[in-house]
């Protein structure tokens, strides 16, 4: 089970206040945790990767275990406690003004 | 008893303002979609209830919202917007061949007669539509690639297609105006566009009499004059009578003709207002009074309508989409600036009141007149 956790916006789309929990199949990976998260809300297609290319929006982060990991391998497997559930996967608004 | 309902968008939300017939007491809700650029709202003319609105930001993308109860609840449809085919390429700013990419919708246009299809105008420039309601949208491409096209070449606001008017006469024949492209007719209902700017003249073209590249800001058009258009360009106020095949200039005694926002009376389709503003550089009222304009011979002589509205250290913009009419008698008219303001005029802009002052910068204000 995966804890993610999303920016406010996305929160206020798909309606939930706290950190959702999902259940990736295979290997959890950044790829296959977006799928998840897509697969249940389908609200949140294109608001954090291009639906097509799958590439992440440029101000859209992903941070786990207190590093940012968004220039990882997008299929490389997340860290183990994130895996496990002590560590929640963030997905982040980057800080660009406005 | 009649009403009507102002959908107002702003750089950080939407704002819909109802009032009933006289156009006194306003109800402001929202906002809606809080910390959002709403690029366009608009309802259908056949089901009022229908509105449609872009809801986006820089950081997650484009979202379409619709709501089926006038404003009060909404929901999320369709936001692929998938070029046809291989996209190719326009210019870019230092005139290299740049791959069409989406960035938004700029504007929504709701059909005259069905309120399941909806076209809408986006950025990098192209048309596209949905007849289910917004869920699924199909790129009409054939005015991206007819041949002008990969010439467009981007203003300093992007390269957005931002007008786009649907002929009453005729459902076939469409107007659209692209930044910093131009105007373009379909009348084979979107198979095929040319270019309709003749007698535009621009002097930061090269040619400034091309027939593309200029930076159309906004086109209008009264339902009882279907050939009659009058366009606010970044500089000169025109009109034309042939449905763009010619165009003549009728800024006359205006003190500026640069502006962004034009409109047309809703019962008087000779009357045409426009909001000056001072200089492509200087994106504020001549002299710090903010001034709307009112022809009421179809241009060429303007009068200045200034009761209520602020005469003095006024330095807001008002945007190409953020001005609109209702069709009551007598015909109100509405404007929003980069300063949060949305005045009403409940008497054809003799007069005017700020419904709001302080919401964030309007992006776009249309109105609904209701029965």
């Amino acid at each position: 089970m995966i804890r993610v956790v999303l920016p406010a916006h996305l929160k206020t789309l798909v309606n939930v206040r706290s950190e959702i929990q999902l259940e990736v199949e295979g290997i959890a990976s950044q790829r296959s945790v977006v799928d998840a998260l897509e697969g249940r809300y389908p609200v949140l297609l294109g608001t954090i990767r291009d639906p097509t290319t799958k590439r992440r929006r440029p101000f859209v982060r992903f941070y786990a275990c207190e590093e940012d990991i968004s220039h990882d391998d997008p299929e490389a497997p997340l860290p183990a406690a994130v895996v496990s559930g002590d560590e929640p996967f963030f997905v982040i608004g980057a800080m660009a003004g406005g | 008893m009649s009403g009507v309902r102002v959908l107002v968008g702003t750089r950080k939300g939407a704002f819909v303002l109802r009032s009933d017939g006289r156009r006194k007491d306003w109800d402001v809700s929202g906002p809606f979609f809080g910390g959002w650029e709403m690029y366009h709202i608009k309802g259908s003319p056949v089901d009022p209830n229908r509105i449609y609105a872009s809801q986006t930001t820089g950081w997650f993308g484009q979202l379409i919202q619709r709501s089926n109860d006038g404003g009060v609840t909404w929901e999320p449809v369709g936001n692929q917007f998938n070029y046809d085919g291989v996209p190719g390429t326009h210019q870019w700013y230092d005139g290299t061949p740049h791959p069409w990419e989406f960035a938004r919708v700029w504007h929504l246009e709701p059909s005259l007669s069905d309120p399941d299809t909806v076209l809408a105008g986006v950025e990098d420039a192209a048309l596209f539509q949905s007849t289910d309601g917004g869920q699924i949208w199909s790129e009409l491409s054939g005015l991206r690639n007819q041949d002008s096209g990969s010439s467009w070449q981007p203003g300093a606001g992007g390269m957005c297609l931002h007008s786009i008017i649907v002929s009453p006469k005729d459902p076939d024949r469409i107007f659209v105006a692209i930044s910093s492209a131009g105007a373009f007719r379909t009348d084979d209902g979107g198979k095929s566009w040319r270019p309709i700017n003749k007698g535009l003249h621009s002097e930061g073209l090269p040619d400034e009499d091309a027939e593309v590249g200029h930076c159309v800001h906004h086109i209008t058009m009264h339902p009882l004059k279907p050939d009659t258009l009058f366009m606010q360009k970044h500089w000169d106020v025109m009109r034309t009578d042939n449905a763009g095949d010619s165009w003549v200039e009728i800024s006359g005694n205006l003190p500026t003709d640069f502006g962004f926002a034009i409109d047309v009376h809703a019962h008087e389709p000779e009357t045409v207002y426009v909001v000056p503003i001072k200089s492509d550089s200087e994106h504020y009222p001549l002299d710090g009074q903010l001034r709307v304009y009112r022809s009421r011979s179809g241009g060429n002589e303007w009068e200045p309508l200034t009761k209520g509205l602020p005469q003095s250290n006024c330095y807001v913009d008002v945007l190409r989409d953020a001005m609109s009419v209702d069709s009551l008698d007598r015909c109100g008219l509405y404007f929003g600036t980069t300063g949060g303001q949305v005045y009403a005029s409940n008497d054809e802009g003799d007069s005017w009141e700020a419904i709001v002052r302080d919401l964030p910068a309007v992006l776009s204000v249309e109105v609904q007149t209701l029965a």
